[in-house]
């Protein structure tokens, strides 16, 4: 009972925020917003598959254009509808393809997606179209944005407590455990992968759309920037990217010290997100939540 | 009409034919064990007929039904469950999600108490249920190939395939295995068991099959196979035809 | 016009080949997919024409050297990042993605030294940049020469693997890294002399590169990609399948871009790379597991 409720206060008191801040506290709960999002967007497929994507802009940035190319022609509600059925359907065709090859496979191919996406719109804008870069004139205001975001990113939390407890949940944990095991234990690999991936990416596609009018103009090298796929796996990670709080406990402080660091050292920033993120894979490998379970665990025992 | 029904299976990889060729039958609630030398093709048999590997030729029935060219998740529930012969459990599991997925996903479809109920009633069986919520990593390795055959049994299978479980027990825990799989047998689950344990194989299965470099050289009584000629020289290196 | 695309694209594909040969030991012997490779290269890039441009010491000369301080950086590099993780990992598979996740880390922590360093600016030299006539086609010297170390590179390396006690030492870690120690070999040795022979190809390259190729602070990853895809369809740890993998890259992109569009090439190795990873995930030339 209190684990439905308490969050929903949260959610409450969240969206109460905006009234309360400054102009630029709104621009950093949308950032953070949009990470938590991502991050645990992130984690429905790969936290519990092991399957590590890199690909988490192909899908941002993908939405974010859609906006970018359907703003004027259709109603915004109909322009976000676009972008999750074209995130779904690139999904489903990258899924089909590529989601039978094993670990190291699929990241390598998930590290070039976004990459390929960005040379083919490159491509195809400079010559079919004739433009590169596009802007968005939507009236929609700073707060609605965060709204949205907010929307998501809780809808994503809520989803993922409902597939943990559903069977797909079970054979995502199963399927990161021993792909074999699973198979003769009667789990259908492709299908409970392809679905788990399509949400996930559905939910990617969403949030790049959503964001995309605060960059008012969207050019292939600005929305499938590399470094979003890389804050968002180790956000996840730094939490605990098996967990239902992880991705967002890692979000939250990562996107403030990531924030902090671009203003005030954006020559070093690179470099300090490298050393970040190899920390964290040093010093955090299962997440923090998993790491202070242990702690606690070893405390109590020693005490006993 | 065989239960299982085994017809010239042929397993071909590059140039080499790890089963050559391969009929033979079961019938309902038989006990059969699979011998042979090392490198016979016993374990890509039993992939075989798990759908772990596809068949190059031949056919696979159960019951009637077609298993050749079915995927492994689709012969999984078609009633087949086996166990491997390097024990494969889930380490970040607990034991009772171990032997749950089988119930979840396998034949039956179970969910929520009635999977619990199952897969409480397959850990009892193979003496685990006092640990049910233990993590499945920490186990020993007798108790892990205990979970992996409560896991093979929460199917509810029609018929289970081991490949080499009594392997790497000491004599206490044999015979505590063989009682175990004797109950089995008794409850009248049809068991296909790959074993290299002789003692074993003559208090569980009255009758076996051998195979020998990818074919089948003998299934009869067991005691017959084992002063069979054929299966002496095979197991001695001799010449099979001599 | 077909002798032109064949000439410039083979000459291309050594460059390729070189790039791939030292990911294919790393991940082939040291069970390490380096996401930084690419950055490596650039290094060695950056400091070869750093050193031409305000010492004048020619690149060709540098060779030896770059090629040593390789496989230094290489060995520290496993010393200090990797090993604790192979150490960590024990027999499970999660050295996999530990190593993908640390270079990945590594890559943006290189990058952004280059840009501190270098700058985000394109950058190129002239050297030995005459035409040579090559069956009626005009090559530049700098690409010869480029693709002569290739060959020579490559050359060695696969009559080393083939034919001296280390390289069977070496191709049996790679085989069955978990029944090496049975026979003695010491696995951990092997794995770093691997992975820092990697890096010595991948500094290499690298030098060969900045003779005559335009490159900036952030091309590390399309060398890493390049390399992999080569490294795939050659088949992991397989040598002489890499070089054939990355001549057939070279001329696909030079075909592509000659008679398509440039802006297709990478669209081009992106899709012959899913063709093969579906086709066969053992490379072209792997044996058939």
């Amino acid at each position: 009972m209190i684990r439905t409720v308490l969050p929903l206060i949260a959610l409450a008191l969240l969206a109460f925020v905006p009234f309360l801040v400054s102009d630029y506290g709104l621009g950093l709960l949308i950032g953070a917003a949009t990470y938590v999002t991502l991050a645990s967007a992130w984690a429905l497929f790969s936290g519990q598959t092991h399957y590590i994507s890199l690909a988490t802009v192909a899908f941002y940035g993908t939405g974010a254009y859609t906006v970018a190319v359907l703003n004027e022609a259709l109603p915004y509600g109909a322009v976000l509808l676009c972008a999750a059925l074209i995130g779904g359907a690139m999904a489903l065709i990258v899924g089909l393809s590529t989601l039978r090859l094993r670990g190291v496979y699929f990241v390598i191919f998930s590290f070039g997606l976004a990459e390929l996406v960005r040379q083919l719109i490159t491509w195809y804008e400079v010559n079919v179209t004739g433009t590169l870069g596009r802007y968005i004139f939507l009236e929609i205001t700073s707060r609605q944005i965060y709204w949205q975001m907010l929307a998501l990113g809780a809808a994503t939390i809520a989803l993922t407590a409902w597939v943990n407890r559903s069977r797909l949940g079970m054979a995502l944990r199963v399927i990161g455990d021993d792909e074999t095991v699973a198979a003769h234990s009667g789990i259908n690999l492709a299908r409970v992968k392809i679905i788990a991936f399509v949400l996930s990416a559905v939910i990617l596609t969403l949030a790049g759309a959503i964001t995309s009018p605060r960059y008012v103009y969207v050019e292939p090298s600005i929305v499938f920037n590399p470094t979003i796929s890389f804050l968002t796996v180790i956000m996840a990670l730094l939490g605990g990217a098996n967990r239902l709080w992880g991705p967002a406990l890692g979000a939250v402080p990562l996107f403030l010290v990531f924030e902090w660091l671009s203003s005030n050292f954006p020559d070093s920033y690179p470099i300090l997100l490298g050393l970040l993120f190899i920390g964290v894979v040093f010093l955090f490998p299962s997440g923090l939540i998993a790491q202070a379970e242990t702690l606690f665990r070893g405390r109590k025992e020693a005490k006993e | 009409m065989s239960f299982l029904e085994i017809e010239n299976a042929v397993k071909q990889f590059g140039g080499l034919r790890a089963v050559d060729d391969v009929s033979f039958s079961l019938e309902r609630g038989e006990i059969v064990g699979l011998l042979g030398p090392n490198g016979s093709g016993k374990t890509t048999l039993i992939n075989l007929i798990s759908g772990a590997l596809p068949a190059t030729s031949g056919d696979i029935r159960l019951n009637g039904m077609q298993l050749t060219g079915l995927r492994r998740d689709r012969i999984a529930r078609a009633g087949v469950a086996r166990t491997f012969q390097l024990v494969r459990i889930l380490p970040s599991l607990s034991l009772m999600e171990n032997v749950m997925i089988t119930a979840v996903f396998g034949r039956n479809t179970h969910w929520g108490d009635d999977a619990k109920r199952v897969a409480m009633d397959a850990l009892d069986m193979v003496g685990l249920s006092a640990r049910a919520t233990a993590a499945a990593g920490d186990l020993t390795y007798i108790d892990q190939k205990r979970l992996e055959l409560a896991r093979a049994l929460a199917a509810e299978p029609e018929i289970l395939l081991l490949d080499e479980w009594l392997a790497g027990l000491n004599p206490t825990e044999l015979s505590e295995g063989v009682a175990l799989i004797r109950k089995l047998h008794q409850g009248g689950l049809t068991i296909l068991m790959v074993e290299h344990i002789i003692d074993a194989v003559r208090a569980l299965c009255p009758r076996v099959v051998v195979m020998n470099s990818g074919q089948l050289i003998a299934d009869e009584a067991t005691d017959a196979a084992l002063s069979d000629p054929k299966v002496i020289s095979a197991y001695l290196g001799g010449d099979v035809d001599a | 016009m077909l002798t032109t695309t064949l000439i410039l694209g083979l000459v291309l594909g050594g460059t390729y080949a070189l790039l791939a040969l030292g990911l294919t030991l790393q991940y082939g012997i040291a069970r390490i997919m380096n996401l930084a490779y690419g950055e490596l290269t650039l290094v060695s890039a950056f400091v070869v024409v750093a050193l031409f441009q305000n010492l004048g010491i020619s690149p060709l000369l540098m060779l030896p050297a770059v090629a040593l301080c390789g496989y230094g950086v290489g060995w520290l590099l496993y010393q200090v990042m990797m090993r604790p993780l192979v150490k960590r990992s024990g027999s499970s598979g999660r050295l996999e993605v530990d190593s993908i996740l640390a270079t990945f880390g590594l890559l943006f922590l290189i990058q952004g030294i280059l840009l501190v360093v270098f700058g985000a600016n394109f950058t190129s030299i002239s050297y030995l940049d005459q035409g040579v006539n090559i069956l009626g086609v005009s090559v530049a010297l700098n690409r010869l020469i480029a693709f002569a170390i290739c060959v020579a590179a490559g050359a060695a390396l696969v009559l080393a693997l083939k034919k001296t006690k280390w390289g069977l030492v070496m191709r049996a870690v790679a085989l069955a890294p978990g029944s090496a120690p049975l026979v003695g070999i010491d696995v951990n040795r092997i794995a770093r002399q691997g992975f820092a022979l990697g890096s010595a190809l991948a500094a290499t390259a690298g030098a060969s590169i900045s003779m005559y190729q335009t490159f900036s602070a952030t091309d590390g990853v399309v060398f890493t990609m390049k390399a992999l895809v080569i490294v795939i369809m050659g088949g992991v740890g397989n040598v002489p399948g890499a070089l054939a993998a990355g001549f057939g890259l070279g001329l696909l992109e030079t075909f592509v871009a000659t008679a398509i569009d440039p802006g297709l090439t990478l669209a081009a190795t992106f899709a012959i790379f899913l063709l093969v990873l579906l086709w066969r995930p053992q490379g072209l030339f792997g044996a058939r597991s």
